[in-house]
């Protein structure tokens, strides 16, 4: 634990002012990197797990994989300073493999589909349409 | 399978000559997982972390590497028993002093260890002697894979597997390599060394990790990061440090035999006469001694198969495992003294003396302060 002393003048400019606000997290952060953190007027709150913001503050864990997406601005500030980048180059699960490669096969479909129907051939419109129901049942049993 | 089976044995990998054997005592990864619909142990209610631990234990147990694996639900292990376990690194620190909810799946040859509930919902290691990190990666990564056919792992497209605590995300991934390094601690060069390598977003600790002292100068190399690169990537990149450490190791060996061959038989010998003669020792001087004589054990001093002996007893020495055979409820710290004095005694003078000849003395000179 460092100790830092600071004067009124840079205490404020550093937005520290609540000394008992001064949690773990913030430290991870960087302080006063993340305003969004204090300006937030109603403080986050996993809907999954109702983890909140003052708790992930307090320990600098999250609640649940979900936390992810409703603290994402806060975990990418978080992260931005502390890996060698800020996007996972490393191994996927095979589910998710098979997830990808059907949500872009699905993309494509869909933009053939919108094709096919401004050109009015129907017919071919309804053959993708299945294709596309075949493939989200098969996504969704994944 | 029993815990007292498990525990009669420091596990098959001890026993093994990975390679680089003389420096590197072991290569570790583990890798962090958890089930994308519960929440995390820290936050999970203990019905939660009950019926978490229950999917994850039958899953680990039906693995074909897990055949007679030894199981356990924490609750069922006594504080002595988990410290076994943690002298071995088969369980952290932070999983020991974990209860309900928690348990812990280990293989027979102790190589593959599953600490459930732990911060994350899984965190999983392989283990083995010497440099072999890619090797260890591939025991891990197969029982990974396996798994995930059937839990569902939490994975994040951007950030992949998702943790508990964001500085994990990514791989989840700890890669680390125990490196003995007497050379460099005796030639003062190791905190430059340890500086370095923090500089290049690697960390190095003590014996048992996080904020852990390094005694018996063993030293914790491993990787701070986890996004942003591959497992391979990291692996490659952890593995040119170690190797730059091995030769600045060896270069300091070397540097001892030339420049200061006296000091070296003093201590080894000092290190010899007080193993072998002591009738009350504490865990932190004799894993400092015992570093000694696997040095001189490495500088050909004493028999090959007295290596063996020595990294046994850097194990068997500790607190709990001295006490692991005994009946008794706790023993006192001077009792434990004792008990390890004699264990240590019992095992050097089963040992030849150091056999000085190996280092020969005759160039022998103060070093010039050319100045």
């Amino acid at each position: 634990m460092q100790k830092i002393n600071l004067c009124e003048t840079c205490s404020k400019a550093k937005g520290v002012s609540d000394p008992t606000g001064f949690e773990l997290a913030d430290l991870l952060v960087g302080l006063g990197s993340t305003p969004q953190m204090d300006l937030q007027a109603v403080p986050l709150k996993c809907p999954i797990c109702e983890f909140t913001q003052t708790e992930f503050k307090k320990t600098g864990r999250l609640g649940c994989s979900h936390c992810y997406d409703t603290f994402l601005e806060m975990v990418q500030s978080m992260l931005k300073n502390m890996h060698k980048g800020t996007r996972h180059e490393g191994k996927v699960p095979a589910r998710h493999h098979k997830l990808r490669f059907y949500n872009e096969r699905l993309k494509t479909l869909n933009e053939t589909l919108q094709e096919a129907v401004a050109a009015e051939e129907y017919e071919k419109a309804a053959t993708i349409r299945d294709e596309i129901l075949q493939l989200e049942s098969e996504a969704t049993s994944l | 399978m029993k815990f007292s089976r498990l525990i009669a044995d420091t596990g098959e990998w001890l026993k093994e000559e990975g390679p680089h054997r003389n420096i590197v005592i072991s290569s570790r990864i583990r890798l962090a997982r958890n089930l994308r619909d519960q929440p995390f142990p820290g936050w999970a209610k203990k019905t939660e972390r009950l019926e978490i631990a229950k999917v994850i234990k039958v899953a680990i147990e039906s693995l074909p590497e897990m055949k007679d694996a030894f199981s356990e639900n924490l609750e069922e292990l006594s504080p002595l028993e988990k410290q076994v376990l943690v002298e071995r690194h088969l369980i952290s620190r932070e999983h020991a002093a974990k209860g309900i909810g928690s348990a812990v799946v280990m293989n027979v040859p102790q190589t593959l260890s599953f600490m459930i509930n732990e911060e994350d919902h899984l965190r999983m290691q392989a283990l083995s002697s010497g440099l072999q990190l890619s090797t260890v990666f591939a025991l891990i990564n197969r029982a990974d894979s396996e798994l995930e056919s059937m839990l569902n792992f939490a994975f994040h497209d951007e950030l992949g597997y998702l943790t508990a605590c964001p500085t994990n995300v990514g791989t989840g991934m700890r890669a680390s390599a125990m490196l003995h390094l007497p050379g460099l601690v005796m030639n003062d060069l190791v905190n430059k060394i340890i500086n370095s390598v923090n500089k290049i977003g690697l960390a190095v600790r003590g014996l048992h990790g996080e904020g852990s002292e390094a005694i018996g100068n063993l030293f914790q190399v491993s990787n701070q990061t986890t996004l942003g690169e591959s497992e391979g990537e990291i692996i490659d990149r952890l593995n040119k440090v170690i190797e730059t450490i091995l030769e600045h190791e060896r270069n300091a060996r070397q540097m001892l035999l030339e420049r200061r061959p006296v000091t070296l038989l003093d201590q080894i010998g000092r290190a010899y006469g007080i193993l072998g003669q002591a009738h009350s020792i504490g865990s932190k001087e004799a894993l400092n001694l015992l570093s000694i004589i696997k040095l001189g054990a490495d500088l050909g001093l004493f028999p090959e198969t007295s290596r063996h002996a020595v990294d046994q007893l850097f194990i068997e020495t500790q607190p709990a495992h001295l006490q692991k055979g005994v009946k008794a409820q706790k023993m006192a710290t001077e009792a434990r003294d004792t008990l390890r004095a004699s264990i240590i005694r019992a095992k050097l003078n089963s040992m030849p003396q150091p056999d000085i000849t190996k280092i020969s003395i005759t160039p022998e000179e103060e070093e010039s302060h050319d100045e």
